[in-house]
């Protein structure tokens, strides 16, 4: 009974980190409970990876995901956002089952290179995701895409409001 | 990242429409304040403040922090120096895809006991 009860429980959630390894490189690592082959499975069945690419608390649907994971292969997905669609693609560079997946990023301007490795300790998978960007100036443009304008604009509304109340 | 970005800058404006949300977030430049606090405020029930506190948050506006039985709300990531927030909005993207892919890895371990079980048979 015991036993089950454990099983039962909620899981906590696995703490997910970031580092922004150098001026081009951009690092996320998180552990998940479970064997590196199902994990990796996760990562590589595009009816498995669609379910979690894209969280559910952002407001984008995926219309499609074709991932052919193999040395060579392409994947693409596309998302919808509003009233706008936006395609994401490359090419899987290394396919080791398990332990290491590289696939490029060609949708921008030069190629961001993602970096995925599954290692397992006693049944547990840390999950290591490295970006390497093209240049400096892609991640911080690339990363805020059309930020900078937007926020600037965001300033200024948050600017007006403040100013707006205090004169009630 | 471009789409996620986008995204959020939309919720950002989505966020501001509201009246009562851009109260809320004038009255949390000055202090932080638990969700009671701000329904108070605002004369407003619970559940309707943290509706108004949820979609402030969700566009990075506001974050909350649960202390007991308090929820206290304080102006968002918009606060912090430029990269140091969007390290933050990466991580918390990067955070809920995991936990996305957290149902779907035990759903796999699920089915992987299942089908052991058959074959033992």
């Amino acid at each position: 009974m015991d036993v089950r009860r454990e099983s039962e429980a909620t899981p906590t959630k696995n703490r997910t980190e970031v580092e922004r390894r150098s001026e081009r490189e951009l690092v996320v690592t998180r552990t998940v409970n479970a064997p590196a082959r199902l994990v990796f499975e996760a990562w590589t069945k595009a009816e498995l990876f669609r379910r979690w690419w894209v969280p559910k608390s952002y407001g984008l649907t995926l219309l499609s995901c074709e991932m052919d994971v193999r040395v060579g292969g392409q994947y693409r997905l596309v998302f919808r956002h509003e009233d706008s669609t936006m395609e994401f693609f490359g090419t899987y560079l290394e396919v080791t089952p398990h332990s290491r997946l590289v696939w490029t990023n060609e949708e921008g301007d030069g190629q961001t290179v993602t970096t995925v490795t599954f290692h397992e300790t006693a049944g547990k998978t840390l999950l290591v995701v490295h970006d390497l960007y093209p240049s400096k100036e892609a991640i911080d443009s690339g990363s805020t895409g059309a930020l900078p304008e937007a926020l600037d604009q965001l300033d200024e509304l948050l600017a007006s409001l403040g100013s707006s109340t205090e004169t009630k | 990242m471009v789409q996620y970005s986008q995204a959020r800058f939309d919720a950002s404006f989505g966020a501001l429409s509201d009246a009562t949300r851009r109260g809320v977030l004038e009255q949390l430049g000055r202090a932080d304040a638990s969700i009671t606090v701000l329904a108070e405020t605002f004369h407003m029930t619970l559940t309707g403040m943290k509706k108004h506190v949820g979609v402030l948050e969700q566009a990075g506006l506001v974050s909350t922090e649960k202390v007991g039985r308090v929820r206290t709300c304080k102006l968002g990531l918009r606060g912090l120096e430029e990269e140091a927030a969007w390290i933050e909005r990466y991580r918390q993207l990067w955070a809920a895809r995991f936990d996305e892919l957290d149902i779907v890895v035990e759903e796999l371990k699920r089915k992987e006991k299942a089908n052991g079980r058959k074959k033992r048979k």
